[in-house]
């Protein structure tokens, strides 16, 4: 969602980065639990990571500020289930299943847990067009809004850099997050210099890059 | 997210916590009920992420890199097939670039937008990589985040920042310590931090680790 809570590049007032030594990569049993029911509903619930990401953003920004990281996951997938009729707020609220359930095309096996994150999700497309840019080229980030799911930070909307790398062509997130299918577009690392985004008075020595994909750029 | 109903049965004598302790048992038992998930499924994606990956494969890496010019020009160059062949991949690692540290340039990475993180070398990331504070100022004020975590750079020393906003992830290559020479990729790995691969740390020295 375009200008969402999510959106915290340059942001100010979150105070410092606090560290935590030793960090195990779970707090609590409900993280490991949400964590792991994320990951496994993906498959019988047919739903993409763009689409993933949409129902984690799309909240009001107190909500999503105020839930931690493991709750905003919860929040996104009790979302595309009630979307899709898996699970409703009534089972939720009852904890068991109240209505029969949909059929789905397949579900995650134990035996194939391993097979499949190793496999993962490559984004890589055969591209339909050649590419726009070439490294050493001028953009201008395109001055968008689009209502609904987008990857382009608006502390780099309107601004110019340089086409640093080209990652060919990728599944594009904006479309593929409403279901408007995979539409892939040529993929860019664009470097900024920091001066540029955050004022003269900035670090003279930042340099900050975005991925962007092409519908996101203009010569400059 | 949807409103919150006043009326159910676990009402207002729980904690916030243990309101989504419920909700997470609740969601587990329904979609077990409905044949969606398979409980030992869930335990598998779990031990994945708590015992088998994690820093240490990234930093294996990275000693590697350290000790083998052919194997750092084919990470910096084509860093999946050069990581696959230390043997690991997959799941939010599909699209690597390995980012080399430099006395002139010091890469740090960051996702603004979510948690983007190399998953297969570096596992799930830390609670502060998907912070607020440090998604907001990694970006603004690179060398603040820095300090933070105790890191002073020289001021002529460029700062890379890298915002993951797409399925590409990126591993930082730190400069190998001084005082290192002939310790194996095993010790070298030791002195290889979660940190110091996303950009926020440096890597421990020999006499760190005595």
């Amino acid at each position: 969602m375009t200008e969402g809570a999510q959106d915290m590049g340059g942001v100010r007032g979150f105070g410092k980065v606090v560290p935590e030594p030793d960090e195990p990569p779970f707090h609590a049993d409900w993280e490991r639990r949400a964590f792991a029911l994320t990951l496994a509903m993906a498959m019988p619930g047919g739903w993409n990571i763009d689409m993933s990401r949409s129902a984690r953003e799309n909240m009001p920004p107190a909500d999503y500020l105020s839930k931690s990281y493991y709750q905003i996951w919860l929040a996104g997938l009790e979302k595309l289930m009630a979307e899709r009729g898996l699970a409703a707020r009534d089972e939720i609220e009852s904890g068991h299943a109240l209505h029969p359930p949909k059929p789905v095309k397949r579900t995650l096996s134990p035996d194939d847990v391993s097979k499949v994150l190793y496999r993962g999700g490559p984004t890589g497309r055969e591209p339909k067009a050649p590419a726009r840019f070439a490294a050493g080229d001028k953009v201008r980030m395109r001055n968008i809004a689009p209502p609904t799911h987008t990857r382009l930070p608006r502390y780099v909307r309107g601004h110019v850099g340089a086409i640093e790398l080209v990652h060919g062509s990728h599944v594009f997130p904006d479309s593929n997050a409403t279901g408007a299918g995979e539409n892939p577009q040529w993929l860019y690392t664009v470097c900024f210099d920091g001066r540029d985004l955050w004022g003269k008075d900035a670090d003279r020595n930042v340099k900050v890059s975005v991925d962007a994909w092409e519908p996101y750029l203009e010569p400059a | 997210m949807s409103g919150h109903d006043h009326d159910h049965p676990h009402g207002h004598e729980h904690s916030e916590l243990s309101e989504t302790e419920l909700r997470v048992r609740a969601l587990e038992t329904i979609l077990t009920e409905k044949g969606y998930v398979e409980p030992a499924a869930l335990d598998l994606l779990i031990e994945t992420y708590e015992k088998k990956v994690g820093p240490r494969n990234g930093a294996l890496v990275v000693a590697k890199a350290w000790t083998d010019a052919g194997y750092r020009k084919w990470l910096l160059t084509d860093a999946n097939p050069a990581i696959a062949s230390v043997g690991y991949a997959g799941r939010q690692g599909e699209h690597m670039v390995v980012l080399e540290n430099t006395p002139k340039r010091h890469n740090m990475v960051v996702c603004t937008l979510c948690s983007c993180y190399p998953w297969p070398v570096l596992g799930l990331p830390p609670v502060w990589y998907k912070s607020a504070p440090y998604r907001s100022r990694a970006v603004a004020d690179p060398r603040g985040v820095l300090a933070d975590f105790g890191v002073e750079l020289p001021k002529e020393t460029e700062i890379r920042i890298w915002d993951s906003t797409s399925e590409v992830r990126y591993l930082v290559l730190p400069m190998r310590p001084a005082g290192t020479e002939g310790l194996s990729e095993e010790r070298l790995a030791d002195l290889v931090t979660r940190d110091s691969m996303i950009g926020t740390g440096l890597p421990k020295r020999p006499e760190d680790i005595k």
